[in-house]
């Protein structure tokens, strides 16, 4: 099923905020996940799992390190339900 | 190198009698109880229905985000140590020199048991990557430490329900030993769930007075049944005494000694002769200088169960011989229930104000005394204590055979 990339992105953001308590309106596609959103590692595991779990995707860990923004995350899920 | 002195200089607490300490001071003073028939399905489902949860939820003072990465014992940590370093004035200190010791009797279990549930309905997947750093049973200190950038040792002892006074007495060691000027120390507890409270039961060691769950907890009453499980959590600020006096800190009362041993008697039963109480009680007053007469207030451990009670009574009385006639002894747990990790800390913390306004607590839930116990209890309303230089002790005792005994001495 293909999603649009508006759609991950706000679904992210509602994620990152339950997870991590960062306001939605500051999760934007340039930002980085440790260093601007301060998500830590275990937290980042949390925002993986909720991620596969709403979108419907499978992100091997493998992938998680490459996921340094926002953007990455989105173009990962969105390619990943094609 | 001179003796150094420690002092306590704040105090924090987090109670089934209050979300502070001046709430559940009050609320100690006047008699209350905070046990409360548990509202959970479950509670329904196992042989004792009731329990002493916190007054104040955390969720009432903490952020939701920095709840859902900390175990409850986590939680009531942070909460009395918040309180309790602000009320020490939030001294400025070389983090090299402040340490916290924090105990816990059983650390994070119902974070154990609730990702246990996780794995088994949901999978391995869905297992929160933060659950190790929650059931660690040193998290509490960890979290505590952290926070605090606590620099000169994070400790946990663990000795069950002499652990919260074990991690005073550790602390007080660091202090005296030059190895901190500042350490935050305590103990909490965070285990009514059905599984701990199913263990329990099965030995017979809580209460099911389920028709009367507010007169359940009844230390020293003939017809006690077992203890009442209870949650929260105790911290106080001990500092070098030197140290306080120069940052201008308000001074409590000094810890002037502890004493420490073991039965080797049996794994959870009492040692009906209570030597090793004896022998904690004799070292803790040579520790601190001071003799039987100096002692006016003792808060025991008596958890109000049958066999316990009477065999720490009868330790206190062969202890203390005849001077035992001008302790008065109170069994708050009459009013807390039993926080297990936390008692020796929610104790001291009882011990330190009743120093303060020389006022003992009273124990409730005395209907007719065992005619066993044979040491002064405070019953039913508070004690006036005397004035001038007096000194208080607490005992603590856990499964195991771990005997417990700190000296609090006025300055």
């Amino acid at each position: 099923m293909a999603l649009a990339q508006a759609d991950v992105l706000a679904g992210l953001k509602e994620i990152v905020e339950e997870v991590a308590g960062i306001p939605g309106a500051s999760v934007e596609l340039d930002k980085n996940f440790t260093d601007d959103l301060e998500v830590d590692s275990l937290s980042m595991v949390e925002v993986v799992v909720a991620a596969e779990e709403r979108f419907g995707v499978k992100i091997p860990d493998e992938a998680v390190t490459d996921l340094v923004t926002v953007g990455d995350a989105v173009n990962f899920i969105v390619n990943a339900a094609k | 190198m001179p003796s150094r002195r420690v002092v306590v200089t704040g105090l924090g607490a987090t109670t089934p009698l209050g979300g502070d300490v001046i709430t559940s001071w009050s609320a100690l003073l006047a008699g209350r109880s905070g046990v409360r028939l548990l509202t959970e399905d479950w509670a329904q489902t196992i042989p004792v229905h009731f329990a002493a949860r916190v007054a104040q939820e955390p969720s009432e003072t903490m952020e939701r985000v920095e709840m859902r990465r900390l175990d409850r014992s986590e939680q009531f940590a942070l909460i009395a140590s918040r309180e309790a370093w602000k009320d020490a004035g939030s001294p400025e200190i070389d983090k090299e020199r402040l340490g916290v010791v924090i105990a816990s009797g059983i650390g994070g279990v119902t974070t154990m048991l609730d990702q246990y549930d996780i794995l088994r309905e949901k999978g391995a997947r869905l297992v929160s990557p933060h659950t190790v750093p929650m059931l660690m049973p040193n998290g509490p200190a960890a979290n505590v430490g952290l926070e605090l950038q606590a620099k000169a040792g994070v400790h946990t002892p663990v000795s069950a329900c002499a652990s919260g006074a074990e991690a005073i007495g550790y602390a007080f060691e660091m202090i005296r030993n030059n190895r901190a000027d500042i350490v935050v120390s305590g103990g909490v507890e965070a285990a009514i769930h059905a599984m701990p409270m199913s263990g329990f039961a099965a030995m017979k060691a809580l209460s099911t007075r389920n028709d009367d769950p507010t007169r359940a907890s009844r230390p020293y009453d003939l017809n006690r049944d077992g203890f009442v499980l209870g949650e929260g959590g105790g911290v106080l600020v001990l500092e070098e005494y030197e140290h306080a006096l120069a940052r201008g800190a308000k001074l409590y009362c000094e810890i002037a000694g502890q004493g420490l041993t073991s039965d080797g008697y049996h794994i959870a039963a009492p040692d009906p002769d209570g030597a090793g109480v004896q022998r904690a009680l004799k070292f803790a007053l040579r520790d601190a200088q001071l003799t039987t007469k100096d002692i006016v207030h003792l808060n025991a451990h008596a958890t109000s169960t049958p066999a316990g009670d009477v065999a720490e009574a009868n330790a206190l009385r062969a202890a203390l011989g005849a001077d035992a006639d001008h302790v008065a002894v109170s069994a708050t747990k009459s009013m807390t229930g039993h926080l297990l990790g936390g008692a020796g800390a929610i104790e001291s913390v009882f011990i330190v104000k009743t120093m303060q306004d020389r006022l003992a607590p009273p124990t409730i839930n005395i209907e007719n005394l065992d005619p066993a116990v044979t040491v002064d209890i405070v019953r039913d309303k508070p004690r006036a204590l005397p004035a001038g230089d007096i000194a208080a002790l607490n005992d603590s005792f856990g499964f195991g055979g771990h005997n417990v005994v700190l000296v609090f001495k006025s300055l």
